[in-house]
């Protein structure tokens, strides 16, 4: 019961006390016969990083699918910025798990940029430009002719994200990016979108299996109980910001949470 | 495919045909339904100089390519319909499974009384064959297109057209090449048996004259040109998907 109640109140608790930009509202949600969520409500206020943490199960992509307009919650509601979401909105991006099926093969990785822009309606003159600029922002700049297949998993991620950026997007939506990466690309990936996320003051949504990687990207921490999935606890990260591989990672603070959440979660899959 | 492979490849048939050859001289046979190799090539080389074989073959390229062309096209525009509007592909699966196993040729009566003889029948039964491979090919092409690719082109919001004409139609190219490879073949099949059994037009109803008219040469002749016009048919589309497929390395992931 007590963990009910902190689920309910976390939100509100957030210092700063930005305003709410993104709302779940007691969504409810069934694949088939198969209760996915069950009564859920979360808000994320602007420029807040939010990782949403749990097992398979737990409805962690359903609630990033209905924020990205992909899926509309059977009951209870989503709001953007205030209105309902009911379709992709143009400035909230998503980053998709399998970079590999993301990108379009047949394009090069500016062509793959390219695609957010004219998507964009950007004038055909004004694009090559900008895809150069996008595509040096996350390091890409000497692979603009080369197909996502000649490019490493790293790469080919780095290119989402610039595809991602080419949306000027005030929300990034991310479904477990860095899950297939080893690890020492991976934690370069999270400080150059900590990097890139912090310059544009981007609110971002990021689900991970990754309890470390959670509490190192993260304003707060979100664990969700699976079957059905529910709010289970959220954590809020204390930690100094800009976050640093070494000593974020040694802070006593990150140690102590790493410890809470990780008890958490033993407990609540016993 | 390597020289000596090309070599060991030729040994059959070549000694097939020298025997042939022999066999005839020896016996001396004077037959209507028989010809030496010999005459054969003779018989071929002037049906190629009078324009015979020319003027047949383009007759036959027109019936079969243009037929191919309505077919695949329709298929193709009928496919990404139904492929995408599932509602549409179970309300046309009746009908498909009904038309679908007529054969084309049973048709050519229907043509005749209809178009009358010419091109236009030539075509219209060439186009319904056609259509059939392109359009099952397509449905299950579209229908398993990676679902990812197609959330990317929502989040995007990409308008329904931007969707076929950027995500759809280049993910499932690949595998409309290899629909309109076999639609092809079955073009040409159904375009000979057309000459033969009904449209006088083209290498299958030369085919069939020489045969009626006793001239095993020429028939001959005729046959083994509808097979070398198949064989070259097949060759250059399968060098047009190479060179087109081959500039993207990753473009068969799609397609696998």
């Amino acid at each position: 019961m007590t963990l009910q109640s902190i689920a309910r109140t976390a939100p509100e608790q957030t210092p700063g006390s930005h305003a709410s930009l993104i709302e779940f509202k007691h969504i409810q949600h069934a694949f088939g016969d198969r209760l996915i969520l069950k009564d859920v409500s979360l808000t994320i206020h602007k420029s807040e990083f939010v990782c949403l943490i749990g097992p398979s199960g737990c409805g962690k992509t359903t609630l990033l699918r209905m924020i990205g307009g992909l899926l509309t919650p059977q009951s209870g509601e989503v709001t953007y910025a205030g209105h309902r979401v009911t379709e992709p909105e143009s400035d909230v991006a998503f980053m998709f798990q399998d970079y590999s099926k993301a990108l379009l093969p047949w394009r090069t990785a500016s062509g793959n940029v390219s695609l957010a822009l004219e998507a964009g309606r950007m004038p055909k003159a004004q694009r090559p430009a900008r895809i150069r600029e996008l595509l040096a922002k996350v390091g890409l700049g000497g692979h603009a002719e080369h197909y996502p297949a000649q490019l490493s998993g790293g790469m080919q991620q780095r290119l989402q994200i610039a595809r991602c950026l080419a949306q000027d997007p005030a929300v990034l939506l991310m479904d477990e990016p860095f899950g297939a990466l080893d690890a020492m690309t991976r934690q370069g990936l999270q400080d150059e979108l900590l990097r890139l996320i912090q310059t544009a003051h981007t609110t971002a949504l990021f689900v991970t299996h990754d309890l470390e990687e959670a509490i190192y990207l993260g304003d707060r921490v979100v664990a969700l109980y699976p079957n059905p999935g529910r709010v289970a606890q959220v954590f809020k990260v204390d930690l100094p910001r800009p976050r640093n591989q070494l000593t974020t990672r040694e802070h006593p603070e990150f140690l102590r949470l790493r410890r809470e959440i990780f008890d958490f979660i033993r407990e609540a899959e016993a | 495919m390597s020289g000596s492979k090309f070599l060991k490849g030729a040994i059959l048939p070549v000694s097939l045909i020298v025997l042939w050859e022999v066999s005839m001289r020896v016996s001396g046979i004077q037959s209507d339904s028989l010809a030496s190799p010999s005459q054969i090539a003779v018989a071929f080389w002037h049906a190629l100089q009078d324009g015979t074989i020319l003027r047949r073959t383009a007759e036959t390229l027109r019936t079969s390519l243009g037929g191919l062309a309505i077919g695949g096209g329709l298929g193709l525009v009928v496919s990404i319909i139904l492929g995408l509007i599932p509602a549409a592909a179970r309300l046309a699966q009746f009908s498909i499974e009904i038309l679908r196993p007529i054969p084309a040729v049973a048709l050519i009566p229907v043509a005749i009384m209809t178009l009358g003889f010419g091109y236009s029948m030539g075509i219209a039964l060439v186009a319904f064959a056609t259509f059939w491979p392109v359009l099952i090919y397509g449905v299950s092409a579209i229908t398993n297109i990676e679902p990812q690719l197609l959330d990317v082109g929502r989040v995007l919001r990409l308008s329904n057209l931007e969707r076929i004409t950027k995500i759809i139609l280049p993910a499932t190219l690949p595998r409309y090449f290899v629909a309109f490879r076999l639609a092809a073949a079955v073009a040409l099949i159904v375009c000979v048996t057309v000459e033969i059994a009904a449209n006088p037009l083209g290498i299958g109803f030369e085919l069939m004259s020489a045969s009626q008219s006793l001239h095993p040469d020429l028939m001959f002749a005729m046959l083994l040109w509808v097979g070398l016009v198949g064989w070259a048919l097949n060759l250059s589309l399968l060098f047009v998907q190479r060179r087109l497929f081959s500039a993207a390395p990753a473009t068969m992931v799609t397609a696998q």
